[in-house]
């Protein structure tokens, strides 16, 4: 069952995205760790962590896109996910540090110390263990999911409502993560961060490796979603999407086909998060931001949405393009993000792999129809041009 | 409560004039008999001394309050060369003169060259009868109101007699009261039989406030138990009292946030509500409105000094015109291409309040920018016991006047009704000959412009910084939700309903907590009802 699953996820577009993503999480480590420093080929490691920064937004777009190109359901709370996921991370990071923190208390972290906390609060037990953190990047942001995503879909609360009200979500988990009494460090977040499963994370293998886990995580997540939209599950999800009542009517239970789609979203939204934050080596509240949310819309807009590898190349290339921009001209940042937003929306609705799928797609019916009138001659052509 | 407010001043201004009358209208004379009755003052036993003062008292004359304080307190002394009396203050090891009458300093001198009039406790008993009689009888009902209160804040048993007096010879209606419960605040501290001190309770519990609670929790430590009941249920009944104005309070306070979120929101109503737009840039809509008012005040400032409270009132006009027109651009140049497909239309303007911002940032800087409050925007009064600051309430004010005129250009105007048909029914409005693409674009505009007028509202209570419109573009949506999209009265009640509720929820919260409340409620009762509080009806609704 899994092979069939597997090979039915595999066309060639994703095969071959599969095989870069790869090939990538292989060779950027190996540059990095293999060559001189003044090797002409070397990448630096500030820059291998900025592209595994790349490869999670990939992560959290295909996540997003799986909701909203796939199922219709424009969430504006995949960044509090993606937070979620973040902090759970960065909650077992934390218990890492143990005693080298700054005062030195073994069992809680600075900020709790500086609070004067006495002991841990119930909800950071366990966070001591690798595997229990692990699973709680995926078990937080996915309850929250499947309950937000219960009450709502049941309701029928759709379109423009649904996003208003997870962006009212994130905005309520915003404040909350702000407050200082909740446990999660107040506006500073967690940070200092020392080791990952005893390794150094600031060392240059460690970066290493959490790019590749990085690319994997991609992969992996590339070849679960393909496999996901490529079976009937998936048809199902397009009708939900194109035809709501249509799909309902036909007896299929919408609400669990959205829900499912939301919760596994939010999922791969977690992942995403878990991995953002050891190499970013920060996570503070300011990633429930609303805005962080609609920023993730507009990398898959532009990537092309109802692709699956549109959002990879738009995560990338937008993030890329912030690099680049917010160092040389720091104060356009702003206007070539609003100007992308206006000018994708506007004229490449599909975005860029979007416009090239039906680009290709014309091009080849031209063909066929350039070839079916070279077979049948005149004879056919009318009924064509009576089309 | 402005009449309190009138009466205050009047009072004041009362007493200027009384006093001025006292010192330009007593002549001379009368000045020198008053002189010679102070002096014999330093003259001879405590009796007589008694006598003086009791003369004195009989003047009636404001003018020996000092003195006789004085005496009182032991500052009144004689000089040893001429006799004459003068109130003293030390400094150092001379004394400084001053005159008991005028309050001018006349002099120094050695102590050694005055003698201290010396009292004792039925001289202070004289003194005090007659400063209280001298004040309580004044023919000015104003030092007989700051009498009064002065004898209520701090009681005593030896005053009871003649607030009494005072009392039965009382005619003024603001007077009166004070006078009653100065009494029976002094009544619970003498030695009167319980009865009269009963009915004391009942007064001062009946008048309330902070002062009575203290008054009675001091004489609840001293009372025997034939009272204790009495003044227990005075005090509940003083708190009970109190804190149903405390939940007034929280009223006010949540009508006061419940305009403000009308303000915010009003303009989105039309922008989202009834064209169903969601306009993700509305927020920086009403910055553009606070940042016009800013560049009204500084031309202002530099230029017209003078007419620096009309400010607001130029930049109510300008403010709608600005971004009005910048709403008309947005409108031709992106949101058209757009209609049918909402999310996207969410995109856009998302984009488009990026841009903005970053362009009022490059223009005006990063910083919060100052806008000056108008004279008569500043300060606040006492209602009861609610605090009412002037802005506050000219913005409750404000927000249900453009709420109002909003309701009357939809409903009574032709331009409203042509809004309306094209929202209801756009192919068949157009077929009676409507333009629908200009009324789209004019109701566009019209949303943006109200969102600037409440920005140059907002300006006064808020900071102006390019972040502005931030801070109220999902508080703004919350409100259109919640009142039902496509209907102005459901944005009244939603605005006013989430601005209270807000308020009612802080004590017990905290602010912080309170809002997440408020959210998550508004979250759940979007899956009871999904289209808000006032849902339009029809088959509409689901296209």
């Amino acid at each position: 069952m899994i092979t069939s699953f597997l090979l039915k996820s595999f066309d060639r577009t994703v095969i071959v995205a599969v095989g870069i993503i790869l090939g990538l999480g292989l060779l950027i480590p190996a540059l990095n760790l293999l060559t001189a420093p003044d090797h002409p080929l070397h990448v630096p490691t500030y820059l291998v962590s900025l592209f595994g920064k790349y490869l999670t937004y990939a992560l959290l777009a295909l996540a997003l896109d799986l909701v909203w190109g796939f199922c219709g359901i424009l969430s504006l709370g995949h960044a509090a996910f993606f937070a979620l996921g973040g902090y759970a991370m960065g909650m077992y990071l934390m218990r890492q540090i143990g005693a080298r923190g700054s005062y030195g208390n073994p069992l809680l972290p600075d900020f709790m110390v500086f609070l004067n906390w006495k002991e841990l609060p119930w909800f950071w037990y366990g966070f001591d263990m690798f595997w229990f953190a692990a699973l709680m990047v995926v078990l937080v942001p996915g309850l929250l999911a499947f309950v937000f995503g219960w009450f709502a879909f049941r309701s029928r609360v759709n379109g423009v409502y649904l996003s208003i009200i997870t962006q009212a979500m994130t905005f309520a988990l915003l404040l909350a993560f702000f407050r200082n009494d909740m446990g999660f460090g107040g506006n500073n977040g967690l940070t200092d961060f020392k080791d990952i499963l005893g390794f150094n994370i600031q060392a240059d293998g460690t970066r290493a490796a959490l790019f590749a886990a990085s690319a994997v995580a991609l992969a992996a997540a590339l070849v679960m979603t393909s496999g996901m939209v490529r079976s009937k599950y998936g048809k199902i999800l397009v009708g939900v999407r194109d035809a709501e009542s249509r799909t309902r009517f036909l007896g299929y239970r919408v609400e669990h086909f959205k829900l499912f789609a939301f919760t596994v979203s939010a999922m791969m939204a977690g992942v995403a998060g878990a991995l953002y934050v050891p190499q970013v080596g920060i996570i503070n509240p300011g990633e429930f931001e609303p805005g962080n949310s609609i920023e993730v819309v507009i990398w898959t807009a532009v990537g092309g949405r109802g692709t699956l590898i549109g959002p990879i190349i738009g995560a990338i290339l937008v993030n890329g393009g912030k690099s680049i921009f917010t160092a040389a001209f720091p104060e356009f940042w702003l206007f070539a993000l609003g100007g992308l937003f206006v000018l994708v929306t506007l004229f490449l609705p599909r975005g860029i792999v979007g416009t090239a799928q039906a680009w290709r797609a014309k091009r080849k019916e031209y063909r066929k129809a350039a070839d079916d009138e070279a077979v049948k001659g005149m004879a056919a052509a009318e009924p064509l041009a009576a089309e | 409560m402005l009449t309190r407010l009138a009466y205050r001043s009047f009072q004041s201004l009362l007493v200027t004039f009384c006093l001025l009358i006292t010192v330009f209208a007593t002549d001379l004379r009368a000045q020198d008999d008053l002189r010679a009755m102070v002096d014999a003052l330093g003259e001879g036993s405590f009796a007589k001394t008694v006598e003086q003062v009791e003369a004195l008292a009989r003047t009636g004359d404001p003018k020996i309050v000092p003195a006789l304080e004085a005496l009182a307190a032991g500052d009144l002394y004689q000089r040893n060369s001429d006799k004459q009396v003068f109130l003293t203050r030390t400094a150092g090891g001379t004394l400084t003169l001053v005159d008991p009458l005028t309050g001018e300093e006349v002099g120094t001198e050695a102590a050694s060259a005055l003698t201290k009039i010396r009292v004792n406790n039925s001289l202070r008993r004289a003194v005090r009868t007659a400063l209280g009689g001298l004040t309580l009888m004044s023919p000015d009902a104003g030092v007989r109101l700051q009498a009064a209160q002065t004898m209520l804040r701090s009681p005593s048993a030896d005053a009871l007699e003649q607030v009494e007096t005072a009392l039965a010879a009382e005619t003024n209606a603001n007077v009166k009261p004070v006078l009653e419960r100065a009494r029976a605040a002094a009544l619970l501290v003498s030695d009167r039989p319980d009865d009269e001190k009963k009915a004391a309770v009942a007064v001062i519990g009946n008048a309330g406030g902070q002062d009575a609670l203290s008054l009675l929790s001091a004489a609840l430590a001293s009372a025997d138990d034939n009272l204790r009941p009495d003044i227990e249920a005075a005090i509940s009944s003083i708190k009970e009292r109190q804190a149903l104005w405390s939940v007034g309070q929280n009223v006010w306070y949540g009508l006061s946030l419940g305009s403000v979120l009308l303000l915010a929101a009003i303009g989105l109503a039309i922008t989202f509500g009834v064209m169903g737009i969601i306009n993700m840039a509305h927020g920086e809509m009403v910055m553009l409105g606070a940042y016009t008012t800013f560049v009204v005040q500084e031309v202002i400032r530099t230029s017209f000094p003078g007419l620096f409270d009309w400010s607001l009132a130029i930049a109510l006009p300008l403010a709608f015109l600005v971004t009005g027109a910048v709403g008309l651009a947005i409108e031709r140049g992106v949101i058209r291409f757009l209609y049918g497909r909402p999310l996207e239309t969410l995109l856009a303007t998302w984009g488009i309040s990026l841009i903005l911002q970053q362009a009022v940032r490059s223009i005006f800087g990063p910083t919060n920018r100052e806008v000056g409050n108008p004279s008569w925007m500043s300060g606040a009064f006492e209602l009861g016991g609610l605090t009412v600051t002037w802005n506050r309430l000219w913005i409750i004010v404000f927000a249900l006047a453009v709420f109002t005129a909003l309701l009357f250009l939809l409903k009574k105007t032709p331009m409203g009704l042509q809004m309306r048909a094209v929202t209801q029914n756009r192919r068949m409005a157009s077929s009676m000959g409507i333009r629908t693409p200009w009324v789209d674009a004019l109701t566009f505009a019209l949303g943006s412009g109200i969102a600037g007028i409440a920005g140059v509202a907002l300006s006064q209570i808020d900071n102006v910084s390019p972040n502005l419109g931030q801070g109220y573009i999902i508080d703004s949506f919350m409100v259109v939700v919640f009142g039902g999209v496509g209907n102005l009265w459901g944005t009244l009640v939603g605005a006013f309903t989430l601005g209270i509720l807000n308020k009612f929820l802080e004590p017990y919260a905290g602010a912080v907590l309170g809002k997440i409340l408020v959210l998550v409620l508004i979250i759940l009762f979007i899956q009871k009802r999904p289209r808000g509080l006032f849902a339009l009806k029809g088959r509409a609704v689901e296209a």
